[in-house]
């Protein structure tokens, strides 16, 4: 395989992925760093100076900034711990012999492929909408008085939204390893009197640990840039409560038209988004050399 | 027509040397066996030979011709594979025509070989099968047919029997070696075990960590191995090997005495021991003896001998067949 | 696992099993449901299950719509254009990678997905004002750059992991059948990779369809695709919820379906290979 002609014909192949990726990361990467250093408002063009890091300093200190990484943070937490903690159980019971599991399977996966938009749209008018939607019928059956989803508990509604459009990813991936489980391990286990729970914590759950830090780390990286649920929902409000550094950047660079602010706080998105891919890289670098 | 010569051919990966420096002769229509212990470099020798690796140095010569800077597919040479490789997109009819196909053979004549091939390996009824539709043995089949259609200067075979059940090995062992002798084609064949190297062999090359230990045919390596290597490597179960005193009486650092050259004696004449396991086979006997300072030896002796575990026995080796080596494993006839 | 299905666990197993995945498929049911309903109909409360007036009206009507056929062409053009520009860059990148691997190549493998972990919206500015400046901005050619680089790690990534499983030696055996680079290319590699090129194609084509960061930022109304045509119903005038889920509907039927078909690859290639 190694010969000399494979090798010059295999670099020349790879060149046109690598430079436009490359360039892809690059370019724009170099001219955000660049633009945070600059005072630069879209609505005053020609009034660019140099500011240094005054950019970095406003933004991390701008109260909005620290409301939105705290949304940030609470989002992706809380997605994260709805995504496993029904997912596993939810892998669990698709894992055991079921009638008709195939289309339970296209059932639970269906969200997952459902544009965002629609996702969003159709949560907040048919379900949660407070006086004819779906959930305020049901909370009139049971007596409760509906929730106004989007008025008192908008962040809330936001990750019920982001987390059934990724439970599908969590219950498919745990689903997977699940079903590569060694049977004659578990069987082995039964020999030696290990009954189900037992077999369950001693064998399945260490089992399923790397899955589950796998979907960790990917979904943390996915979600910290969630948008478009934000977007056509509450646009960020009411006032900040659903606003994530993601929306705070494109608010500030598409509705403020503040280059300078929203391109330090891109960066900071970039840094943060950065420290998560370190660890993931470091695990499939590691099963590459399996 | 098929004579390959090896000059000097060595073969490193990096700074780790798997093939020292090698010469061969393979004349023209042997059956050439490669066999030796895992990771011993058989495999890579082969595929040296196939083009499928380059060599880092050396001549490898098809009919005279020096074929090193040759890539594999204009040699001229055929391979079976171990694992067959069959191109699991095409039907058997295709998998055979397909070096036909490459060597832009008209359609008619293609056709004509493949069902030729066929018929000679039973193959007719499967020819529009896919592979994924065959039995292990049907597959090893078409692998040979793919081989065997383009009349190449030689056959090359990489362990092809050894993912099929016993049974079907001894008997696709007895057909190869029956098609090698009819179509008079050159052949190598690499395997790990030296019962098919014995059996189906004109010469075989014991190979021992990249170094050619012994060349000669299945009898010549039985009889007058080179060294302690190929002694102890064939010959199943394994020559016995005294070393120490009982060695230095005998002339030798080390004594070599087959199982089935140690005579087993109920009364005192020979070497003393115990029976650890006797394994009666009905056509044979192995006895598995505890020979104190001798440690453990094997006796072979045909037919039924009645010892057990436990029981005494004493052991007296063939004077004429003892193979006597020197303290580095190099043989000394007398 | 032959042994000790009871029938009690199998019905247990088996209700459970349903009764979750219908709750998770409930939002999609009652927008199916309410896709068939006039607007009054679906505002209604209580809001009635399965006993209406079913009527093809909302579809009728948002077929009409010239804009929704033109945007549905843009997601069309888009998410199609985007990813078999990625796949015909991606196969040689992928093909070398697998079969003239360096000592690099896993270093260069990973760099290019962790391309994709970096936050679009870390590059949003330079990226709308270089399409400002060099009039991309709503432009179907723009939006197929973009989600085309977008997805290349993940189309390069799938396509290095079916490639790698082809087994080697088939590909010896056609070389020592006499075949010459191309012709392995040609007869023997391409035709069984054909399985895992359609998948990729498949995946790719369903993350490019949804992509709803750049479509929304990048464009309009021109190339607008169906992500940012159901976004306009965030703020609409009257009831809307019928033609709502009727367009929706349109929107994501195919995609589901064919969702359904490359479950596996989504694991596959979303995982980047840390799940096996």
């Amino acid at each position: 395989m190694a010969t000399e002609q494979t090798q010059v014909l295999g670099r020349a192949l790879l060149t046109p992925a690598v430079a436009l990726l490359f360039i892809w990361m690059i370019v724009p990467l170099a001219m955000t760093i660049y633009f945070s250093t600059l005072h630069y408002s879209l609505l005053d063009p020609d009034t660019e100076s140099f500011v240094g890091l005054e950019n970095f300093r406003y933004f991390l200190t701008d109260p909005a900034f620290l409301t939105s990484l705290q949304n940030t943070l609470v989002l992706v937490g809380s997605v994260l711990a709805i995504t496993i903690l029904v997912g596993t159980p939810l892998a669990l019971l698709l894992d055991q012999p079921v009638i008709g599991r195939s289309i339970v399977r296209l059932m639970v996966i269906a969200p997952f492929f459902v544009m965002p938009t629609v996702s969003a749209l159709v949560w907040k008018n048919l379900l949660m909408h407070p006086v004819s939607g779906l959930f305020a019928w049901i909370s009139t059956l049971l007596g409760v008085k509906p929730i106004d989803w989007f008025t008192d508990a908008p962040l809330l509604a936001i990750i019920l939204i982001v987390s059934w459009q990724w439970l599908p990813f969590a219950t498919l991936i745990l689903l997977t390893a699940l079903q590569s489980q060694d049977e004659e391990q578990k069987e082995a286990a039964e020999m030696d009197g290990a009954g189900a729970l037992s077999k369950f914590i001693y064998l399945t759950l260490p089992h399923l640990a790397r899955p589950i830090t796998v979907v960790i780390l990917i979904e943390t990286i996915f979600l910290l840039t969630v948008f478009a649920e934000i977007f056509v929902t509450t646009g960020g409000g009411p006032g900040l409560q659903t606003t994530n550094i993601a929306f705070l950047i494109y608010s500030q660079a598409l509705i403020q038209f503040d280059v300078g602010n929203a391109s330090a706080g891109g960066l900071v998105a970039v840094v943060i988004a950065n420290i998560v891919a370190f660890f993931l890289v470091r695990i499939i670098g590691r099963n590459l050399e399996a | 027509m098929g004579q390959i010569t090896l000059e000097r051919v060595r073969k490193s990966f990096g700074p780790v040397n798997i093939i020292k420096d090698t010469n061969l002769d393979i004349e023209n229509g042997s059956f050439v066996v490669f066999v030796g212990p895992s990771g011993c470099g058989k495999t890579t020798l082969l595929r040296l030979i196939a083009g499928l690796e380059d060599v880092t140095g050396g001549r490898i010569l098809i009919d005279g011709r020096n074929v090193v800077d040759v890539p594999p597919a204009k040699r001229g040479l055929s391979m079976v594979f171990q694992s067959y490789a069959l191109y699991p997109h095409m039907s058997v009819r295709g998998n055979i025509a397909f070096g036909l196909k490459m060597a832009g053979l008209p359609r008619p004549e293609i056709d004509r070989k493949v069902e030729a091939a066929a018929a000679t390996l039973n193959l007719t009824p499967y020819l529009d099968r896919k592979p994924r539709e065959l039995s292990g043995g049907q597959r090893q089949r078409v692998a040979i047919g793919r081989a065997i259609v383009r009349e190449p200067k030689a056959f090359l075979f990489d362990e092809p029997l050894s993912n099929l059940d016993a049974a079907l090995r001894v008997q696709m062992r007895l057909e190869v070696t029956k098609l090698q002798k009819q179509l008079g084609t050159t052949a190598i064949y690499v395997t790990h075990d030296q019962v098919e190297a014995m059996t189906m062999a004109d010469k075989i090359v014991v190979l021992n960590a990249g170094h050619i230990e012994q060349y000669g045919s299945p009898l010549e390596l039985y009889e007058r191995p080179a060294n302690l290597f190929v002694a102890g490597f064939i010959g199943s179960p394994k020559m016995n090997f005294v070393s120490g005193e009982a060695a230095a009486q005998l002339g030798a650092a080390t004594i070599g005495i087959r199982p089935e050259h140690l005579k087993i004696g109920k009364d005192g004449e020979g070497w003393p021991g115990t029976v650890s396991v006797a394994e009666h086979l009905g056509s044979d006997t192995f006895l598995y003896v505890e020979a104190g300072k001798l440690g453990m030896l094997t006796a072979r002796c045909i037919g039924e001998f009645d010892l057990k575990a436990g029981d005494p026995v004493w052991l007296t080796p063939d004077p004429a067949r003892l193979h006597r080596f020197d303290k580095d494993g190099g043989v000394v006839r007398a | 696992m032959a042994r000790k299905v009871t029938p009690r666990r199998l019905l247990a197993s088996t209700c459970a099993a349903w009764f979750f995945g219908f709750l998770i498929f409930l939002p999609i049911l009652w927008m199916f449901l309410t896709s068939f309903k006039t607007e009054l109909e679906a505002f209604a409360m209580p809001p009635t299950l399965l006993f209406f007036h079913w009527t093809t009206e909302n579809y009728a009507t948002v077929q009409g719509r010239s804009d929704y056929l033109h945007h549905a062409l843009n997601s069309i053009i888009v998410a199609g254009g985007s990813t078999l520009i990625a796949m015909i860059i991606a196969v040689p990148a992928a093909w070398s990678m697998a079969f003239a691997p360096t000592k690099r190549t896993k270093d260069i493998l990973l760099w290019m997905l962790s391309t994709k972990m970096m936050p679009p919206v870390g590059v949003l500015v330079p990226i709308y004002l270089i399409y400002r400046n060099f009039g991309l901005l709503d432009t179907r050619a723009g939006l197929i750059l973009i989600l085309c680089l977008g997805n290349l790690p993940i189309v390069i990534w799938m396509l290095f992991t079916y490639f790698k499983e082809i087994p080697r030696d088939i590909l010896e055996a056609a070389r020592m059948d006499g075949a010459t680079i191309g012709r392995e290319l040609v007869y023997v590699l391409t035709p069984m990779a054909i399985p895992g090129l359609a998948s990729t194609l498949l995946l790719n084509l369903i993350l490019a369809w949804n992509e709803a960061f750049w479509t929304l930022n990048l464009s309009t109304s021109d190339a607008a695709p169906l992500t940012v045509f159901i976004a306009s119903y965030s703020s609409p005038e009257g009831l809307f919820w019928a033609k709502l889920s009727a367009a929706s509907t349109l929107a994501i039927a195919p995609i589901i379906i064919l969702g359904w078909f490359s479950q596996r690859q989504l694991v596959r290639g979303l995982t980047f290979g840390a799940v096996k």
